[in-house]
């Protein structure tokens, strides 16, 4: 579908700045009025563009809630008629699955997932995942450490440089 | 022997120090600051940038290099300018690679003026004009522009300060401190009277990758100007290159080469690493440029529409990427209200006094800073604003 100048502006406006921005800010950035970025942003959510305002959360320095996530490569048996989205569709509705990909190469479906811990995981593998159907087989890879999720720095240590005043 | 002080040369001793360093020392020793005093961008060098340096480091290219830089180099620059302005030079003969834009405009000076020479400075401007006219032995002319004019120099005030020893004008667009841009149409006008008074036009062009609303004009690219035209740039600011001191010349050929004489005996080269990273840059660099850009443009519009919200009336500049709010409503000299501003909300502003008389009543804010910090410091001038009504 095709956009309008000014809703992919407010597009990128959110895609770069924090979820905590408010309306009256993006409609400056973009300039345009806090009704008309209202009006814009619902349409873009009821067009399921924007599909939702997300925060970027590093939980691994949290007690308790450090967590682990693998992603898994799945060989699966295509269907006939539904391809890969029937499998797919079996799997994405896990509450544990936080992506699911179509890939080329190797294998077909990159499953990432997210548990308390690695038994946990391990079993979702073993008991859900390895047992449908059209699944032939998997591979698990456990995250050791995230260095930069979806463009953002866990470890940024780039404070700004910069003398105070300068001409 | 006799005191040290009298041994100074007299130009030297008579040049005034910057007034931004005042506010430097002011702001240095606080916690807390948000600057808005900065003349540079918030961007690191994008990494592809620094990787080639390195890279250059590990190859081992640390020898000079050819005295008007690398030719790789000068080649791109070449294309760029060709590509980006539509102005074309010859890598041979035409282009000089300097230590920052601000040696550019020092060995420009040099090489076209004689002792009493005049260069007409449009005011408010950067704070190295004056002083490098000076030091090169011209008489600086400086002409003020006018808030209501949106900073634009009108062509009758440009021929009002030309006299039989005029030799060149200075330019700045988009300029620093205002962020003022002038159109083709404007640009035009003054070529007429640089064409009418047979004079040079130094035209620093150090942010014109930044132009947030109207295509840049260089002034080269006027029609018959480019003879006329020493078109100053760099890397600085487009491309987030600041600390790298890398800028270049276009013009003449006979002007070039003088230039470059003075390059030569002064400087050698421009340093090898930097000219390395610049390479890179062109070759690369652009979309980085271009998404740089969209982030400036957007703190831009931000920042500006909320600063006239609080009765700090802007025109909204066209590029570069400073604000040039006026702080006359708080009935506060720019140089109180800096100061106050620092001291009672840490936030660091420079008074526009600084770039000129004709700056006195306004501030430069540069909005290269993160968004977060642009929406705490429009909080606390909010606050500053309130607690200062107007007497």
């Amino acid at each position: 579908m095709k956009l309008t100048e000014k809703q992919i502006e407010v597009l990128e406006i959110l895609e770069n700045n924090s979820a905590r921005i408010p309306v009256e800010d993006i409609a400056k950035m973009a300039q345009l009025t806090v009704a008309e970025t209202e009006t814009l942003l619902d349409k873009l959510v009821e067009m399921k563009v924007l599909v939702r305002f997300n925060s970027v959360i590093d939980w691994s320095k949290v007690d308790g809630h450090e967590g682990v996530t693998a992603m898994i490569d799945v060989k699966v048996a295509p269907k006939r008629g539904v391809g890969f989205d029937e499998v797919a569709q079996r799997i994405y509705r896990f509450k544990e699955v936080r992506s699911v990909y179509l890939m080329s190469g190797a294998y077909d479906l990159s499953v990432i997932i997210e548990g308390h811990s690695m038994n946990e995981v391990a079993r979702f593998v073993s008991e859900k995942l390895s047992t449908l159907d059209s699944v032939l087989s998997t591979t698990t890879h456990f995250i050791l450490k995230k260095y930069k999720h979806d463009g953002t720095i866990f470890e940024q240590n780039e404070d700004d440089k910069r003398i105070v005043v300068s001409p | 022997m006799k005191e040290t002080k009298s041994y100074l040369s007299k130009t030297v001793e008579e040049l005034k120090p910057s007034g931004i360093r005042r506010f430097f020392d002011l702001a240095a020793g606080m916690e807390g600051v948000i600057s808005l005093g900065v003349g540079e961008p918030d961007f690191i060098t994008p990494w592809s940038v620094r990787e080639a340096a390195i890279l250059s480091l590990e190859q081992g290219y640390t020898s000079y290099t050819a005295n008007a830089g690398l030719m790789d180099l000068r080649e791109e620059i070449a294309i760029y300018m060709q590509k980006s302005f539509g102005v074309s030079y010859s890598p041979q003969s035409e282009i000089v690679v300097t230590v920052g834009a601000s040696q550019a405009l020092d060995i420009s000076l040099r090489a076209i003026l004689d002792s009493g020479d005049e260069v007409i400075v449009v005011e408010p401007s950067f704070v190295s004009y004056v002083p490098l006219v000076t030091l090169a032995g011209g008489v600086p002319v400086q002409v003020q522009t006018l808030k209501e004019n949106g900073f634009k120099i009108l062509p009758e005030q440009l021929e009002n300060a030309i006299t039989s020893r005029t030799k060149a004008i200075i330019l700045c667009s988009p300029n620093n401190p205002t962020g003022t841009m002038l159109s083709g149409d404007e640009l035009n006008a003054i070529a007429k009277i640089a064409e009418r008074y047979d004079l040079l036009v130094l035209s620093d062009e150090i942010y014109a990758e930044l132009a947030y609303d109207d295509e840049y004009t260089s002034f080269a690219a006027i029609r018959e100007m480019k003879k006329r035209t020493i078109l100053i740039s760099g890397f600085s600011k487009g491309f987030a290159m600041t600390g790298w001191r890398l800028g270049f010349i276009c013009a003449p050929e006979e002007i070039s080469q003088a230039m470059l004489k003075i390059h030569q005996y002064a400087m050698m080269c421009a340093p090898t690493m930097a000219q390395f990273a610049a390479l890179e840059a062109l070759k690369t660099g652009r979309s980085d440029v271009e998404d740089m850009k969209k982030s400036y443009k957007r703190r831009r519009n931000y920042f500006v529409q909320s600063l006239n919200e609080l009765g700090l009336t802007c025109h909204m500049p066209g590029g570069a990427f400073y604000a040039f709010p006026s702080i006359e409503s708080t009935g506060l000299s720019s140089e109180e209200f800096a100061e106050k501003l620092l001291l009672e909300e840490k936030v660091a502003v420079v008074p526009g006094n600084i770039f000129g008389e004709s700056g006195e009543g306004h501030v430069r804010c540069s909005y290269a800073t993160s968004m977060e910090l642009l929406q705490e410091a429009i909080k606390r001038i909010s606050h500053f604003v309130k607690q200062n009504p107007k007497a």
